[in-house]
């Protein structure tokens, strides 16, 4: 990746204007302005490191998506959409919405009533230290390895797109994240999640607004996508009948039951990244409605992501290929297509409100990181396993450091991930290894009695070690591939989806026989944690079109439609 | 959230102002003194049209959170 750094450095996709500058300068002094004015709302724990649990449905739904808005939605799936076509668009609907949903209805109450600070917080609750402490080891690993990746990204970005120095961005961005987080904890960086989600929305809408107009809408899209590439590339299922008939080379059991089930539910619903921001709702309601929101939203992103990558098939005149192919020719590489697409469409004032889009993206993915990392080191590492018995005051001390030392780690992985040939596969990696476990583990913790704090353990460390295990099977021999993925045929992010699937199943396996063999923890110590011996506060009071439920089934039908209108 | 301090939607309407107002002024400026090399779909001066619509987001937000100002 290097070389295809330096090879980029020699020339630019845009020029700034003096007002795209400005516009860029000023974002940057409102996110710290925003950072410095709430330092003084962040000297408790509860304030610091959970908002003071105060935010309402929108903000911690818009936060709970803005969040996971990082570079690779912003980028890395528009690059996606013009190498894969729409079935990208399958990691913003049935690999998100039936989580998200699934979240708010299901799971929240036992996140909220438990009144956990953390997922492996509530791990603690339901099944003892040794679960918290993989789990949380395994979350700080991923989350600053997460961090990086969105460091690099806009590195790569900006340097593309405006020739700056790759550790110029580098240090900027993350310097400012770490000032604001470290000074408002995570209020600020909810504060700044919202900001930049509406900041992504004004800088990227405008590309597939005047892309649809300058390709003549959606039918004559299709219709140039198919002579430039493939009709294909156009259709969300229909393709997904066999492994060699779509772009991905995946297989509808794949997506389905690999992505939708398994890597999808296990991001959504227990990756603490996400999941914080509604922890911090301040009631059970708003807890539940922010996923629902979230989701919402969520369903809408694809027309900002996708749909400029599908328009870079139709109306870019120049062939984008591989990172690899593009260092080779001087070429561009399927990664640029948002960022060409806006300096397609963006004259002065909107390029730099688009940068300054990208940016947003970049950075409050990166805060998500930072702030999710900084709680589990310092409430489920540093307080659990190495001072127990601090104050408040130390452990808001702590966290503020760990939010500059969680930068700096992400600085150094930043550097270490240009190594990577592929950024979305290596983040597909990731997920399977500690998400799809993660997910058995909760979700068993949740909804069955039976469940054993040695089950939950065991269960959570083979799916780990089986994911990485059978990553490292293929590596060493590929033609292993037919095994885990079921096909020779199926390309990298195929072979993730089926990798998370099979880890969950022997995660799910080795709790449930576990804790066959162990004793069952007594109803009362499961009180606030397990469906069955919880009681949901109930709705009866609250009118239908304001109950969370009816909400989530709304968006559960537009998403059933959109699918079937995209098939 | 809008009780203690100063909301978010009042940080966002300033922002959404701010970036229309520079928006709105560079298009107006396009019109004038057209470039020599513009954009696809220029014609369309999606600049001034885009940039009104976050001005005038902005501005609503700013007066509807105000800080001070009940909610």
């Amino acid at each position: 990746m290097m070389p295809a750094i330096a090879m980029y450095g020699a020339s630019r996709l845009v020029h700034l204007s003096a007002v795209d500058v400005v516009i860029i300068a000023f974002y940057f002094a409102l996110v710290l302005a925003i950072g410095f004015y709430l330092r003084g709302r962040a000297n408790t724990g509860e304030d610091f490191f959970m908002a003071g649990r105060e935010m309402t449905a929108w903000i911690a739904g818009l936060s709970f998506l803005s969040a996971n808005l990082g570079s690779l939605e912003l980028m890395g799936w528009a690059g996606s959409a013009y190498q894969y076509g729409i079935l990208a668009t399958h990691w913003y609907w049935i690999g998100a919405i039936p989580a998200m949903l699934f979240l708010g209805i299901v799971m929240m109450p036992f996140y909220y009533i438990s009144k956990t600070h953390s997922v492996p917080g509530y791990l603690k609750l339901r099944f003892g230290e040794s679960s918290r402490t993989l789990s949380s080891v395994c979350f700080a690993f991923m989350t600053v390895l997460m961090s990086g990746i969105n460091m690099y990204s806009m590195a790569l970005v900006m340097k593309v797109v405006l020739g700056w120095d790759i550790n110029f961005s580098i240090w900027v961005s993350s310097l400012t994240v770490a000032v604001y987080v470290a000074l408002g904890g995570l209020r600020s960086a909810i504060f700044n999640e919202v900001l930049q989600f509406i900041l992504i929305w004004a800088g990227a809408l405008l590309i597939p607004i005047l892309g649809l107009v300058e390709a003549g809408g959606w039918s004559n899209l299709k219709l140039q996508i198919a002579q430039n590439a493939s009709a294909e590339y156009t259709h969300l299922w229909g393709t997904l009948g066999t492994f060699t008939g779509n772009p991905m080379g995946i297989h509808w059991t794949g997506i389905v039951f690999g992505l939708g089930f398994v890597i999808s539910f296990g991001y959504w619903t227990t990756d603490f990244l996400v999941v914080q921001r509604v922890l911090a709702a301040k009631d059970m309601r708003s807890a539940k409605m922010a996923p629902i929101i979230g989701a919402a939203f969520k369903m809408m992103v694809p027309f900002i992501v996708i749909l400029p990558g599908l328009l870079g098939l139709a109306v870019l005149p120049t062939k984008l290929v591989g990172e690899t192919a593009a260092v080779a020719t001087g070429g561009h590489s399927y990664n640029e297509v948002l960022p060409l697409m806006l300096a397609r469409y963006c004259g002065p004032g909107l390029l730099g409100l688009g940068i300054t889009a990208l940016i947003a993206g970049f950075m409050s993915g990166m805060a998500g990181n930072v702030s999710a990392f900084t709680t589990v080191w310092t409430y489920d590492i540093y307080r659990a396993l190495i001072n127990k018995n601090a104050s408040d005051q130390h452990y808001v001390s702590m966290g503020r450091w760990c939010t500059v030392v969680g930068v700096l780690i992400s600085v150094g992985t930043a550097y270490f991930v240009m190594q990577f040939a592929s950024i979305m596969d290596y983040v597909q990696q990731l997920f399977s290894f500690f998400i799809a476990p993660l997910f058995g583990t909760v979700i068993l913790g949740m909804l069955w009695k039976r469940a054993t704090g040695p089950g939950g353990f065991w269960g959570l460390l083979a799916g780990t070690l089986s994911s990485i295990g059978m990553w490292a099977w293929v590596k060493v021999d590929p033609s292993a591939l037919r095994y885990v993925a079921l096909s020779p045929n199926a390309r990298a992010m195929a072979e993730n989806m089926y990798r998370g699937l099979w880890s969950w199943v022997i995660c799910v396996l080795v709790t449930v026989v576990v804790s066959y063999l162990t004793k069952p923890k007594l109803e009362s110590e499961l009180v606030g944690l397990v469906y069955g011996a919880t009681a949901i506060p109930s709705e009866a009071e609250v009118p239908w079109y304001e109950r969370p439920a009816f909400w989530a089934l709304a968006v559960g039908i537009v998403f059933v439609v959109l699918n079937i209108i995209f098939w | 959230m809008h009780n203690s301090g100063i909301s978010i939607w009042f940080f966002i309407g300033i922002s959404l102002l701010v970036n229309g107002i520079l928006i709105v002024g560079s298009g107006v400026w396009e019109v004038i003194h057209p470039p020599a090399n513009p954009v696809v779909l220029f014609q369309l001066h999606a600049n001034v049209w885009w940039g009104a619509v976050l001005l005038l987001c902005g501005l609503t937000y700013c007066i509807r959170y105000a800080p001070g100002r009940q909610n």
